[in-house]
């Protein structure tokens, strides 16, 4: 249902550049270009890119080839004599509104995409992301769940220089406790902080938002399909900033809710709120 | 003719004073210019060895070399150096030897302070890498300063603060004596509009230092006072708020984007016509494209922090206000364009750094406008394609263009040609390398790779091994650089008082090498 058609004309340009950059599945080596989506509007900011990469090769190759049929053909070595021309109004006038027109083409499908990406409200779940030095919280306040998310014990040999962890797939994007959300359901993020700020990326979902102490920034996600997706923390937080990975488990709605029962701990439901998420959210806050 | 009449009004020829004392006091724009130019070569050195710290360790995924926080220290300290100690000071020397020359004054408006604002510069970098060896290691947060987490830097913190407003307070000063220099002290005859656009875009890069730097200094001064004073301007616990930092540094942090860049155009505006023996195209439309993207320069701060959560409308005004620089940056590329067209060209070695300069710095401007569209840096921010993006614009652009202006002048300098076999190598080792370093760096930054990173997943291995082999390939060519100059100041064929074919400017009516003082009486324009 986020899958919105408004960029039909830009989809054929689009598909046109994933063709050229067609390098296989999306976190495989020698990987070129942005990674398939998991969401409808990851896929809208997918062609946004793409747009914007053609035009800018398609400028590129007018700009530069004619920079390179000047540099041959106005050798002095061949011979050419210099003339004296130093200004033309006409040519001005042309090379400043056709780049205005351009641009306002980019603008347009870009204001769209981002008035569809800020719009965090009606969602199905809401999850309290807690950035720590150096790992995340996630709680649910409407399940009673809260746990911490640390990388995995077999990266962890990573962060000390010379103990040379074993390269595995998924060499420091592998946790503990991944993120547990429903597939087909509006996420909803509120993002803060304990101590720095951090930012939560997953690239596959095209989500990313900083965690800031004292602030609840919100965001959200529909995964489309059922699976694993892996980021890690984007804003530099100190020495363990390679080593915050953030996995999310997208399962059925259905899988959900028995994971959520599974997971709700009776005995202290609402105790391990932390203070810091408690106050900022008395603060009140979408910044 | 100008030659002949100059030498004959040349009376006290030569400093006055020998050896160190030569340099410790000097006032003279020349001796001024040669100091900044040397302290800038040897900040490049240094910081070009951190940066290949920090592509060995890449070079492949896990820990081999360094430990992270280490790793971060030298992330945040290459940064410094280059930009603070690296190209500042080669555009301000830059200025220093060719402002007057360029106008026809004799030396800097003021020459004392000019002696000031170079003689801040050693100490504040000694301090700055001082800090390396201090309790808790020097600065490790990034250059940007962030906090909370740059006051978890130890006992180095007021240290680096100390020297950052050092820094600044060379840079205003550079920049007032630059500003008073150009509007009087210009040679009859020479409007504004007949300054030579190096001298106009200097004029503009003085007054957006004159603009940002106090704002730099009053952001680190509160991130000082929240540490040891109390206060809690960026202290969310005391009522702060983090992110005001981040508006408050990007409104320095802009404009010091285009400080490293609009002299560069000012450079390349010199060059291109030189070679292409033609005069630049459209002169009126570049000073005014440069004006333009000076005055957009504060107001687009915000682009570097759309993840940061602003208000709807404020990512738009700040993603529509970052495309429309665009516009004033095409106009000169045209003009640089229009400029070669039907003109006579040569390839000597300051040449080539320019044509390199149009097309890669192109490709910069082409990133950074990707990167103004909120969606898509949502995906790009704090990854490695802004790291490939701010490279371009920085190393082939704002570099290359300081190499080529070295080139360009450097037989005005020192009387003797340079080797042009040996500026054709460097060139094209660096212009090759520079690719195979930074190019890749877009494609581990779209296939997610972060920035500020010490170790990565396997699936980036391949891309971040090419990079670091062309770090070490740019980095090694530079020392041919050195070597050129190396012999360039010491002997070599005898520069001619015009040096290239046509040159324009009253530069190149003086007498090469350029003596000790230079129109002492105004040139007639």
């Amino acid at each position: 249902m986020n899958r919105s058609n408004a960029h039909g004309g830009w989809a054929i340009l689009a598909l046109a550049a994933a063709a050229l950059a067609a390098a296989g599945p999306a976190a495989a080596d020698w990987a070129l270009d942005f990674p398939a989506s998991a969401t409808g509007l990851g896929g809208d900011i997918r062609s946004l890119h793409h747009l914007a990469l053609i035009i800018c090769v398609v400028i590129g190759v007018l700009v530069f080839g004619l920079l390179g049929y000047s540099l041959v053909k106005f050798r002095r070595s061949q011979g050419a004599r210099p003339a004296k021309f130093s200004h033309s109004t006409k040519a001005e006038i042309i090379w400043t509104t056709i780049p205005v027109l351009i641009l306002i083409g980019l603008a347009i499908p870009s204001a769209r995409v981002l008035i569809e990406m800020e719009d965090t409200q009606s969602a199905d779940l809401r999850i309290v992301v807690t950035g720590y030095q150096w790992k995340w919280r996630y709680e649910y306040p409407d399940h009673g769940i809260s746990f911490f998310s640390n990388m995995a014990e077999k990266s962890k040999a990573a962060a000390i220089v010379g103990a040379g962890g074993e390269l595995h797939e998924h060499y420091l994007r592998d946790v503990d406790n991944p993120m547990v959300v429903p597939a087909g359901r509006k996420v909803k993020l509120q993002l803060t902080s304990n101590d720095v700020i951090h930012a939560w990326w997953v690239p596959e979902l095209y989500v990313k938002r900083d965690a800031v102490p004292g602030t609840i920034n919100e965001t959200w996600f529909q995964v489309d399909e059922p699976g694993v997706y892996r980021g890690q923390c984007a804003e530099l937080c100190g020495r363990g900033h390679g080593f915050m990975p953030i996995v999310v488990e997208a399962l059925e709605p259905n899988e959900f809710e028995a994971w959520a029962a599974r997971s709700a701990e009776p005995d202290e439901p609402r105790a391990i709120m932390s203070n810091a998420s408690a106050d900022a959210t008395g603060g009140g806050a979408a910044r | 003719m100008g030659e002949t009449t100059h030498a004959l009004v040349e009376h006290h020829d030569g400093p006055h004073a020998k050896g160190i004392r030569r340099w410790l006091t000097t006032t003279n724009h020349k001796d001024i210019g040669t100091l900044y130019l040397v302290f800038s070569l040897v900040m490049f050195l240094v910081g070009g060895a951190m940066a290949l710290v920090i592509r060995s360790e890449l070079f492949q995924p896990g820990l081999q070399l360094v430990d992270p926080h280490f790793f971060n220290q030298m992330t945040t300290m290459h940064a410094l150096v280059m930009i603070f100690g690296a190209l500042m000071p080669a555009f301000v020397g830059l200025a220093n030897w060719q402002i007057p020359l360029m106008v026809g004054a004799p030396d800097m408006a003021l020459p004392r302070m000019n002696n000031w604002s170079f003689w801040i510069l050693p100490p504040a970098f000694l301090l700055l890498i001082a800090t390396l060896f201090m309790p808790g290691g020097a600065p490790a947060g990034g250059w940007t300063l962030y906090p909370p987490l740059v006051l978890q830097t130890g006992e180095a913190f007021p240290f680096v603060v100390f020297s950052l407003h050092l820094l600044g307070a060379s840079s205003i000063l550079g920049a007032i004596n630059i500003i008073v220099t150009i509007t009087n002290m210009r040679a009859p005859g020479m409007g504004f509009m007949k300054m030579p656009m190096f001298v106009w875009t200097w004029l503009i890069t003085a007054y957006l230092l004159i603009g940002a730097m106090p704002v730099l200094a009053g952001a680190i001064t509160m991130l000082l006072t929240d540490r040891y004073f109390g206060t809690s301007f960026f202290l969310a616990a005391g009522g702060g708020d983090p992110v005001m930092f981040q508006h408050i540094f990007w409104f320095f942090g802009h404009p010091e984007v285009y400080i490293l860049i609009l002299p560069a155009f000012g450079i390349i505006s010199q060059i291109i016509p030189t070679f292409a023996r033609k005069p630049l195209f459209g002169y009126t439309s570049m000073v005014v494209a440069t004006s333009a993207i000076a005055f957009l320069s504060y107001v687009v701060w915000a682009h570097h922090m759309f993840t940061t959560g602003m208000p709807q409308a404020g990512m738009l005004f700040f993603m529509i206000s970052t495309m429309f620089i665009a516009v004033p940056t095409g106009v000169k590329i045209f003009n640089w364009l229009a400029t070669l067209w039907r003109g006579s060209i040569s390839f000597e070695t300051p040449m080539l750094f320019a044509v390199a300069f149009v097309v890669l710095f192109t490709i910069g401007g082409f990133s950074g406008l990707m990167l103004a569209l909120v969606p898509a840096d949502i995906q790009y921010h704090d990854t490695y394609f802004v790291v490939a993006h701010f490279h371009y614009v920085l190393v082939p652009g704002a570099i290359f263009s300081v190499i080529a202006a070295v080139y360009y002048w450097l037989p005005k300098w020192t009387g003797h040609m340079y080797n042009e076999t040996l500026g054709k190598w460097h060139f094209w080792l660096s212009a090759i390398f520079v690719n195979v370093l930074f190019f890749p760096q877009h494609f581990l930054g779209l296939a997610s790779m972060p920035r500020r990173i010490p170790d990565y997943s396997v699936q980036f291995a391949e891309f971040n091994m090419i990079s670091t082999i062309g770090a070490f390939g740019f980095g090694l060519s530079q020392l041919l650089f050195v070597w050129m100059l190396v012999k360039c100041v010491k002997g070599g064929q005898k520069a001619s008082a015009k040096v290239w074919d046509e040159p324009q400017g009253l530069e190149w009516t003086v007498p090469s090498p350029a003596p000790h003082h230079t129109f002492d009486t105004p040139p007639k324009v």
